[in-house]
C-alpha cells in the first residue's frame, strides 16, 4: 500500500474527478466533497512520500507504472524537490476547493459538478507535472493541467471568455513548442524516459538541433510560466478567472512550468552546457525585464486582481534571475520563492476573492475601512505585503536572501540592484493597499452576500486565509528547514561541484 | 565568558507578548495599559538581572533557531548592546506613565493601535540592542521601521499621511541599501557575528568594495540618526503624538540609528580598517555640518516640537561625530552621549507634550509667561536646557568632555570648535524659550487650562530631570553608564593605537 503512495498522488483526484459529474447529480454537493476528500488523500501521500525522500536521505523514488521497466514504461520519480512541490501543490489545492464552496453554493448541479471536474483536473495536472519522469507523460500532464486551467477562467463571468480564449490560443503554442522540443530530442537519442535521455544526450550536447530542442523548451514553458514578454495572456486570465480558483491558479499554475524547465536546465542537461548556459543568461535578461516592467505595470492599476496579475510577472522574474545565476543559492533562491510565492500570492488572491464575494469590489482605492470589516483578512494582506517586500522575519525575506547571496558569489552585482529596486516598487504599490485598508475612511459598500460575526467570511473561505496568512510567516521561520533538509538534498549534480 | 540564557529574548518577548495581550484588551482601557506597564517593568528588571555579569566583562547569549542555512538568530549582551538595552528599558518606564496621562488629557483615539505599536517598538529596540549578527540586527531593524510607522500616523489626517509616507520611503530605502552591504560583507568574510574592532580586514576586498559596502551601510544607520541630508523625515514626524516623538524620535528610534552606526564603525569595519580606507573623513564632516546647520536652522523654528526635533537632529551628529573620530575616548563619549542626550531630550519633550495637552498652545511666540501656570514644568524644562547646553554638573557636560578630549586624542583638535559654536547655538535656541516663559508677560489674554493637573504627566518629568542631574554629578551611578561606555570603546580600540597616539 505504501509503495503506491506515489501513484495515489495523481490517481485519487483523477477518479475523484471523473466521477464527481455523477455524484452531483445524485446529490449536489456530494462530488464537490468527493473531490476535497481525493484532494486531501492526495496531499497527505504526498506527504508521505516526501518523508520517505528524506528518511532515504534524499535517494528519489521510482515508481514504475503497471511495473514496466523505465525507458518503455512511464515512471514517476520524486526526488526531495518534487516532493515538497507536490505538497504544497495539493496543500494549496485544498485550501483552494474549501474556499470555492461557498461560490459555487447557489448554483445549479452542473455548475458544481463542472467546475469540481475541472478543479480535481487541474491539480492532477500540475501534481503530474512535477512527479513524472517521463517527457512525453510530461506533456499530458501539461495539457490536462492547461485544458482545465481554460475551463476555469472561463466560468469566471462574463468577460471571463474571451481571456480564457486568448489564454487558450497562446498555451497552446506554448505546449506545441514543448512537444516540438520533445521531438527533436526523442529524435536524438531515441527515448522519451528523463533520466535515460539526459544520459544519452551527453553526446549531442553541440549539435544544433540541441540548441533548437533547448529554445523550444524555454520558450514554450516561458509562455506557460508567464515570463515577461510572453506574459499577455496573463493579466486578463488572473483577473477573469472564476474567483474560486483563481487563488489557485494564480498560486501554483505559473510555478509548475518553472520548476518542468528546472528538470530539463539543471538536472538533465546540465548548467555547464554552452548552449543551457546562453539559455540561462536570456532568461536573466527576461527576469530582470519583467522584474522591473511587471512592478511598473502592477502600479498603474487599479484593480486589486490585476495589479496581483502583473506582480505575479515580477515574482516570475525573481525565480528566472535565481536560475539564470546557475549556482547553488541562486537555485535555492528559485525553489524557495517558487514556495514562497505560491503562499503569497494564494493568500492576496484569497482576500480579494473574499472581498469581492462580500461587497462585489475589487477597486484598490475602496477598500477603506476593511480592518473593521474583516480582520483575518487585512492581517493577511498585512503578512503577504510584507513578504512581497521581502521584510524578514516573513517567508520572502529569505529567498531574497539566498537570491542576493547567489547574486553576489556568481558575481552578478547587477541582480543585487535589481533586487533593491524591486522590493522598493513592491513597498509602493503594496503600502498603497495597506494605506487604504487601515487608514482611509470607510468606503460605503453594499454587501452582496451580508455577513454578521467576527471572521467577516463563511468559515470555508475565512479559515484558507487564515492558514496561508499564518504560513507566510511560518514559512520564514522555517525556511532554513526547508533549505537544508529539502532543497539541499535535492541538488542537482552540477551544483554540488 | 560566555553565559547560556534565554534572558535577551525574554526582554525582547515580554513586549511582545504585551502587545498581543494590549491588542485583545480594547475594551477595557485601564486593564489594557496595565499591560503596557507590567511589560515595562518586568523588561526592565530583566535587562538589568543581567547587568551585574556584563559589567564583570561576561556575556549572556542565546540562539533561539537558525535563521538561514548559517547564520543564527542570536542575541548577546555586550557592554555596547547594554549602554542601550538599559537606556531604552529604564526610559519606557516613566514615559510609559507619561503616555497614559497625555493620551487620556488629550482624548486621543486609536489609544489600542497606539500601545500595541508602541510595545512592538520596544521590543525590536532591545532586539536591536542585543543583536549578536547582522541578519538578526537587520530583522529587528526593519521590524522598528514598521511598528512605529503606524505611530507617526496617529492623527490619520493628511499632514500625517505625508509625514508616514515620507519616513517610509526614507528608512526602507535605507534599508534594502543596508541588506546589500550585509551580503557584501557575508560574502567576503563568510561571518557576520559582530566583533569588537570589527571582523574585516584591509586584504579580504579590493578597497572600492570595502568603501562601496561601508558608505551602504553607514546610509541606514545615518537616515535613522537623521544625519544631514537624510533628515528630512524627522521633523515631519513630529506630527505624531507626542510621548511618540519623545521616546521614539528622542531616543529609541534616532538612537538605533546612531547605536547602528557605532556598530558598524565598532563591530563590522573596526577603528583600524577604516582608518586605512580613509572614508570614515567623509562621514566625520558630514556629521560636523550637520551639527552646525540644525542648529541654525533650529533658531528659526516657531513650533516648539520642530525647535526640538532640530536640535536633535544636531545632537544625533555629535554621537556620529563621535565615533567617526575612532579614538578612544570620542568613541567612549559617544555612548555616553547616546546615554545623555536621551535623559535630557525626552524631559524637553515631555514638557514640551505637557504644554500641549494643559493649554493646547504648540508655538513658542505663545508661551509668554507660562512658568506661573506649569512652574515645575518649565523649571524641568531649564534644568534639561542647560544641560543640552552642555553646562558642568549636568549630564550633557561629561559626554561632551569626553568628545572633546577624544577630538584631541585624534589629533583633529578643529572639531572641538564645531562642539563650542554648537553648544552656544544650543544656548541660543533654548533659552530664549525659558526667559519668555518666565520674565514676559502675555499681552493679550489669559491662559486657558485644559484639564486638570495631572500627576501622571509631571511625575515622570520630575523622573527623567532627576536622573539629569544625578548623572552629572555622578557619572558612574547605577545603572553604570560610564562604565560600560568606557569597557565598550576600550574593547573596540583594544588592538589598535597607532591612529591617535
Amino acid at each position: 500500500m505504501m509503495q503506491h503512495a506515489p501513484l495515489f498522488i495523481v490517481l485519487l483526484p483523477v477518479s475523484a474527478a471523473l466521477l464527481c459529474m455523477f455524484f452531483s447529480r445524485l446529490q449536489k454537493n456530494l462530488g464537490s466533497w468527493l473531490v476535497i476528500a481525493s484532494i486531501v488523500a492526495a496531499f497527505m501521500s504526498a506527504v508521505t512520500v516526501l518523508q520517505q525522500v528524506i528518511a532515504d536521505g534524499g535517494k528519489p523514488i521510482h515508481y514504475w507504472m503497471g511495473n514496466w521497466q523505465p525507458p518503455i514504461g512511464i515512471e514517476f520519480v520524486i526526488d526531495p524537490i518534487s516532493g515538497i512541490l507536490a505538497v504544497l501543490i495539493t496543500f494549496i489545492s485544498l485550501l483552494g476547493a474549501l474556499y470555492s464552496l461557498p461560490f459555487v453554493k447557489d448554483e445549479g448541479w452542473l455548475h458544481v459538478g463542472g467546475y469540481y471536474t475541472l478543479y480535481g483536473l487541474m491539480t492532477v495536472g500540475m501534481c503530474g507535472m512535477v512527479i513524472t519522469g517521463d517527457v512525453f507523460n510530461l506533456y499530458v500532464f501539461l495539457e490536462v493541467m492547461s485544458l482545465s486551467g481554460y475551463g476555469l477562467i472561463a466560468l469566471g463571468g462574463k468577460k471571463s471568455m474571451l481571456a480564457a480564449f486568448r489564454y487558450l490560443l497562446i498555451g497552446t503554442i506554448g505546449a506545441s513548442l514543448y512537444l516540438l522540443g520533445v521531438g527533436y530530442m526523442y529524435a536524438l537519442t531515441g527515448t522519451l524516459n528523463m533520466a535515460d535521455m539526459a544520459v544519452r544526450a551527453a553526446e549531442f550536447l553541440n549539435y544544433p538541433l540541441f540548441a533548437l530542442a533547448v529554445a523550444c523548451f524555454v520558450i514554450g514553458f516561458g509562455i506557460k510560466m508567464a515570463l515577461f514578454p510572453l506574459h499577455g495572456w496573463q493579466p486578463d486570465a488572473y483577473n477573469y478567472a472564476h474567483p474560486g480558483s483563481a487563488a489557485f491558479i494564480a498560486g501554483c499554475m505559473s510555478k509548475v512550468p518553472a520548476y518542468a524547465m528546472i528538470r530539463f536546465l539543471f538536472y538533465m542537461f546540465g548548467v555547464d552546457t554552452p548552449v543551457v548556459r546562453a539559455a540561462l543568461d536570456v532568461l536573466g535578461i527576461l527576469g530582470v525585464a519583467g522584474i522591473l516592467l511587471g512592478s511598473v505595470m502592477a502600479l498603474a492599476q487599479y484593480d486589486f486582481r490585476r495589479m496581483l496579475a502583473y506582480s505575479s510577472v515580477a515574482q516570475i522574474g525573481y525565480i528566472a534571475i535565481g536560475l539564470a545565476m546557475g549556482n547553488m543559492y541562486g537555485f535555492i533562491g528559485a525553489v524557495l520563492h517558487i514556495i514562497n510565492h505560491a503562499f503569497m500570492k494564494s493568500a492576496l488572491f484569497f482576500v480579494i476573492g473574499g472581498i469581492q464575494y462580500r461587497f462585489g469590489e475589487v477597486n484598490i482605492y475602496r477598500l477603506g475601512g476593511m480592518n473593521k470589516k474583516m480582520a483575518i483578512s487585512s492581517l493577511t494582506v498585512t503578512f503577504a505585503a510584507l513578504s512581497m517586500i521581502g521584510i524578514p522575519p516573513t517567508g520572502g525575506f529569505f529567498s531574497k536572501w539566498y537570491l542576493l547571496l547567489g547574486a553576489y558569489t556568481g558575481a552578478e552585482y547587477f541582480y543585487i540592484g535589481v533586487l533593491v529596486v524591486s522590493s522598493l516598487l513592491n513597498a509602493i504599490y503594496f503600502f498603497r493597499i495597506l494605506e487604504q485598508m487601515f487608514i482611509q475612511r470607510e468606503a460605503s459598500l453594499t454587501e452582496v452576500h451580508p455577513h454578521k460575526g467576527k471572521l467577516g467570511l463563511p468559515v470555508a473561505m475565512a479559515l484558507p486565509i487564515a492558514v496561508t496568512g499564518i504560513g507566510i510567516v511560518a514559512l520564514g521561520f522555517y525556511s532554513v528547514d526547508i533549505v537544508t533538509d529539502i532543497i539541499k538534498l535535492g541538488l542537482p549534480e552540477v551544483l554540488l561541484k | 565568558m560566555t553565559i547560556m540564557d534565554c534572558r535577551p529574548f525574554l526582554a525582547v518577548g515580554v513586549p511582545f507578548l504585551a502587545a498581543i495581550l494590549i491588542a485583545f484588551s480594547r475594551r477595557w482601557p485601564n486593564i489594557r495599559e496595565t499591560w503596557s506597564v507590567i511589560a515595562s517593568v518586568v523588561m526592565f528588571g530583566t535587562v538589568v538581572s543581567m547587568l551585574p555579569e556584563v559589567l564583570d566583562g561576561n556575556y549572556y547569549e542565546y540562539t533561539l533557531c537558525q535563521l538561514t542555512d548559517t547564520v543564527g538568530w542570536t542575541l548577546r549582551t555586550d557592554p555596547a548592546g547594554m549602554v542601550f538595552a538599559v537606556l531604552a528599558s529604564m526610559l519606557w518606564v516613566p514615559i510609559n506613565f507619561y503616555s497614559i496621562g497625555y493620551m487620556r488629557c488629550h482624548n486621543e483615539k486609536e489609544q489600542t493601535g497606539y500601545f500595541a505599536a508602541f510595545a512592538i517598538c520596544m521590543s525590536s529596540v532591545m532586539g536591536i540592542a542585543m543583536a549578536e549578527n547582522l541578519l538578526t540586527f537587520f530583522l529587528f531593524y526593519e521590524m522598528l521601521t514598521l511598528a512605529s510607522y503606524p505611530l507617526v500616523l496617529h492623527k490619520r489626517n493628511a499632514e500625517a499621511l505625508m509625514a508616514s509616507r515620507k519616513y517610509l520611503i526614507y528608512t526602507l530605502i535605507s534599508g534594502q541599501l543596508f541588506l546589500a552591504g550585509v551580503v557584501m560583507v557575508y560574502c567576503i568574510t563568510g561571518t557576520m557575528s559582530f566583533t569588537a574592532g570589527g571582523f574585516l580586514t584591509y586584504e579580504m576586498a579590493p578597497s572600492w568594495a570595502l568603501q562601496l559596502a561601508f558608505v551602504i551601510m553607514i546610509l541606514a544607520g545615518s537616515v535613522k540618526a537623521a544625519v544631514m541630508p537624510l533628515h528630512g523625515w524627522l521633523p515631519a514626524a513630529m506630527v505624531a503624538p507626542t510621548p511618540v516623538s519623545a521616546l521614539l524620535h528622542a531616543v529609541a528610534v534616532v538612537k538605533t540609528g546612531v547605536f547602528c552606526v557605532l556598530r558598524i564603525i565598532g563591530f563590522v569595519f573596526g577603528p583600524e580598517l577604516l582608518a586605512q580606507l580613509g572614508i570614515i573623513d567623509v562621514l566625520a564632516w558630514a556629521a560636523a555640518t550637520s551639527i552646525l546647520v540644525s542648529s541654525l536652522i533650529a533658531l528659526r523654528q516657531d513650533h516648539l516640537k520642530r525647535r526640538l526635533a532640530f536640535s536633535t537632529i544636531g545632537q544625533l551628529s555629535y554621537i556620529v561625530l563621535g565615533a567617526a573620530l575612532l579614538s578612544p575616548l570620542s568613541i567612549k563619549g559617544a555612548y555616553l552621549h547616546l546615554v545623555a542626550h536621551a535623559v535630557m531630550k525626552i524631559t524637553l519633550f515631555m514638557c514640551a507634550g505637557l504644554i500641549i495637552a494643559r493649554t493646547h498652545r504648540e508655538y513658542i511666540s505663545e508661551l509668554y509667561g507660562i512658568s506661573k501656570k506649569l512652574p515645575i514644568t518649565m523649571a524641568c524644562f531649564t534644568i534639561a536646557s542647560l544641560g543640552i547646553a552642555g553646562m558642568p554638573f549636568l549630564v550633557g557636560f561629561i559626554s561632551k568632555w569626553n568628545l572633546a578630549l577624544g577630538a584631541l586624542q585624534a589629533g583633529k583638535p578643529l572639531y572641538i570648535l564645531v562642539w563650542v559654536a554648537s553648544a552656544l547655538l544650543a544656548a541660543a535656541y533654548l533659552l530664549p524659550i525659558c526667559q519668555m516663559a518666565y520674565f514676559r508677560k502675555d499681552p493679550q489674554e489669559q491662559f486657558r487650562e485644559y484639564g486638570e493637573i495631572s500627576y501622571r504627566m509631571l511625575v515622570p518629568i520630575c523622573v527623567t530631570t532627576a536622573m539629569a542631574v544625578i548623572l552629572g554629578v555622578i557619572p558612574n551611578f547605577y545603572p553604570h553608564f560610564y562604565r560600560l561606555a568606557t569597557m565598550a570603546a576600550n574593547a573596540i580600540t583594544a588592538g589598535w593605537n597607532g591612529g591617535w597616539m
